[in-house]
């Protein structure tokens, strides 16, 4: 893998070893399986037992929950690589980590987080993040899904969420609700939903063009009864699922990273063993043009996830500042995935290949977690002090 | 169980190799280096032997300089509990300049089993573990491609042309060990963190004298380029001519 400007310096000995065990874990066991399970529209759930012994999934939660403690930095690397393989794979494990496993971390009461949070590291509870709706997605306080309260403390749940990646795979989602009908955003709370639960359905998004090897999904929820202790109780307001949003993205910022790597290394080799005129394609100064313009993409995107991560480590980062990262980051990412495409010439269109896959698959990533548009907006209203929401 | 592994720093075997200025070593300017594959498995199956008989010690071995402390600490991410690197400023090429160091190391060590690769990617010359039997005076069993232990016994089998052998051989041993055995874990991300806090020493290695040293190294000859014959069912004439007067393979 090409480290022109000698990131590998900038890391610790500890997370170079991360990333190269996930790394080697993907070349093995992701890139011989994954054009073939895009194309069948199918998620690779074989290779969730090795991610979970592997201990991907939470990797920057404590330990004392049965996670590997990780910072954010190697949290970072580890998407990085997983994404290398393909967005649906990073994307499975950033749901599970950073959507169903942070916010009952950062929400939940201390049973809640014995009781899910080490067997969501093995993976043995799989869960998914509801959050948003068919007509709230990038407006979310807009939501009407609703949960009741019964005199006894329990409650009852009603609504729907659409876009929700492992939603038939879950074992529990992590599901975002008003509360006692009360319209307002501050009345939204979290609640852990088996997917068990009667009035719970989880339907499969049929037809995707993008992330085809992973499970996207339609919830619906009919008088689903819930017990008292399924809400998290330290969940309060539209911030609490933003925060979690705020933990993916910052992943997601990696992740768009690792998709360039494997279009620009797939281009590379490409370029420099397709002979055309009689010599390699690499030669002419169109392509390397195309695979300058590549790296140097790359490597900018690269220290400015690298510095987001030293800043959440320090504690001191901000959201706007994962806005700039996910949306300078997969917009680049998107972009040099359509170049490697076009450098393959028609082999390029061809699953044998990764860059189509992947481009097709950014095309998705820019759209979520905040499609680019609005990731736009919360830097103009950082720079500006404007907001354009309201 | 108390089971050494001895293990060896590689160069990646799917890189591409240029031979230095020297001539006698291979160039390695941007060569990514790793434990050995064979070496790798004699880890993967320690762990292994050490988790099914309960409570023991894997303990990894290294000769050479400093760097190899990083595939030390590969194997104690993978699960092994402490290391020892026997410090060199360089790897020599006689092995039995190795096993000199290895054995007057291993020699105290008290351990039931010895492991190697069979041979390492580098040199695949295969000698420094049976050497090291030899100077320990033990058993050595080469090219185990299964290994069981119980009751002070080893049980072994070796893959031979066209059948197999199941041999026995009493502990303490020194078994090599070859691929297909185990496939070697990920060092996990936990384990990597773990790796941090076990012990790896470090210790002056007593090499042997070193008689065997590379003269000059030469990559192969580069394959001449395809020719393109004709075309269908025409060209086949002259295709079996040419495959038998000049290829001479028919």
């Amino acid at each position: 893998m090409l480290d022109f400007y000698n990131i590998d310096s900038l890391l610790s000995e500890e997370e170079c070893a991360i990333r190269d065990s996930v790394r080697q874990f993907v070349d093995e066991r992701v890139l011989p399986i994954i054009g073939k399970c895009f194309v069948d529209g199918r998620f690779p759930k074989e290779i969730i037992p090795e991610m979970a012994e592997l201990g991907v999934f939470g990797a920057n939660l404590p330990e004392e929950y049965g996670c590997a403690g990780l910072s954010n930095v190697a949290y970072g690397l580890i998407n990085q690589e997983l994404e290398r393989g393909d967005s649906g794979v990073r994307s499975f494990a950033s749901v599970q980590s950073s959507l169903a496993m942070y916010p009952i971390y950062a929400f939940g009461s201390d049973e809640q987080k014995q009781k899910y949070l080490p067997r969501m590291a093995k993976a043995e509870v799989i869960g998914c993040f509801g959050l948003t709706e068919p007509d709230y997605g990038s407006n979310p306080s807009g939501m009407i899904t609703m949960a009741r309260e019964h005199k006894d403390g329990t409650w009852i749940l009603n609504g729907g969420k659409m876009w929700i990646t492992n939603g038939s795979t879950a074992h529990i989602a992590v599901v975002w609700a008003k509360t006692n009908g009360d319209t307002s955003d501050k009345s939204i709370r979290g609640f852990i939903v088996p997917t068990d639960s009667t009035g719970f359905q989880a339907k499969d998004q049929k037809g995707k063009l993008s992330l085809r090897a992973s499970d996207t999904s339609e919830l619906v929820f009919q008088d689903v009864e819930l017990p008292a202790d399924a809400i998290l109780p330290r969940s309060g307001g539209l911030k609490s699922p933003l925060m979690c949003l705020t933990q993916a993205r910052y992943g997601i910022s990696w992740g768009a990273i690792g998709a360039a790597m494997a279009c620009f290394e797939e281009a590379l080799e490409y370029a420099k063993n397709r002979i055309m005129f009689d010599r390699p394609i690499a030669g002419f100064q169109i392509q390397q043009e195309r695979l300058a313009d590549m790296l140097t993409e790359i490597v900018k995107a690269q220290l400015v996830s690298l510095h987001l991560g030293r800043l959440k480590d320090a504690g001191t980062f901000t959201p706007q500042q994962v806005s700039l990262a996910k949306r300078n980051n997969v917009s680049m990412a998107t972009d040099v995935a359509r170049e490697a495409r076009r450098l393959l010439g028609a082999n390029g269109i061809l699953a044998e290949y990764a860059s189509m896959r992947h481009m097709e698959n950014l095309e998705s990533v820019y759209t979520y977690e905040g499609t680019h548009d609005v990731h736009s907006l919360v830097l103009g209203q950082a720079i500006t002090g404007l907001s354009a929401f309201k | 169980m108390k089971i050494a592994v001895c293990i060896k720093r590689t160069p990646d075997s799917e890189s591409r190799f240029k031979i230095a200025a020297s001539s006698a070593a291979i160039d390695e300017a941007g060569l990514k280096f790793d434990i050995d594959d064979f070496a790798s498995y004699a880890v993967e199956v320690a762990l292994q032997l050490n988790e099914k008989q309960g409570p023991g010690e894997t303990v990894v071995y290294a000769v050479g300089p400093d760097v190899v402390q990083e595939t030390l600490r590969k194997a104690m991410s993978m699960g092994a509990d402490r290391a020892v690197q026997l410090k060199t400023d360089a790897v020599p090429y006689d092995g039995l300049a190795v096993a000199k160091a290895l054995a007057a190391e291993l020699e105290s060590g008290g351990y039931d089993l010895v492991l190697f690769g069979k041979h390492a990617f580098d040199t695949s010359a295969g000698i420094v573990g049976t050497a090291t039997a030899e100077l320990l005076g033990v058993p050595c069993v080469t090219a185990a491609s299964k290994l069981d232990i119980a009751g002070g016994k080893g049980t072994a089998r070796r893959e031979l042309e066209g059948a197999a052998e199941i041999v026995e051989f009493p502990l303490p041993a020194v078994v090599t060990i070859d691929e297909g055995i185990a496939r070697p874990r990920y060092p996990s991300l936990k384990g990597i963190m773990a790796a941090k806090k076990k012990p790896l020493e470090t210790k002056p290695a007593q090499l042997g004298p070193v008689r065997v040293t590379v003269k000059s190294m030469e990559l192969p000859a580069e394959r001449a380029p395809g020719r393109i014959i004709g075309e269908g069912a025409a060209a086949v004439p002259e295709l079996v001519r040419l495959l038998q007067t000049e290829a001479k393979v028919l």
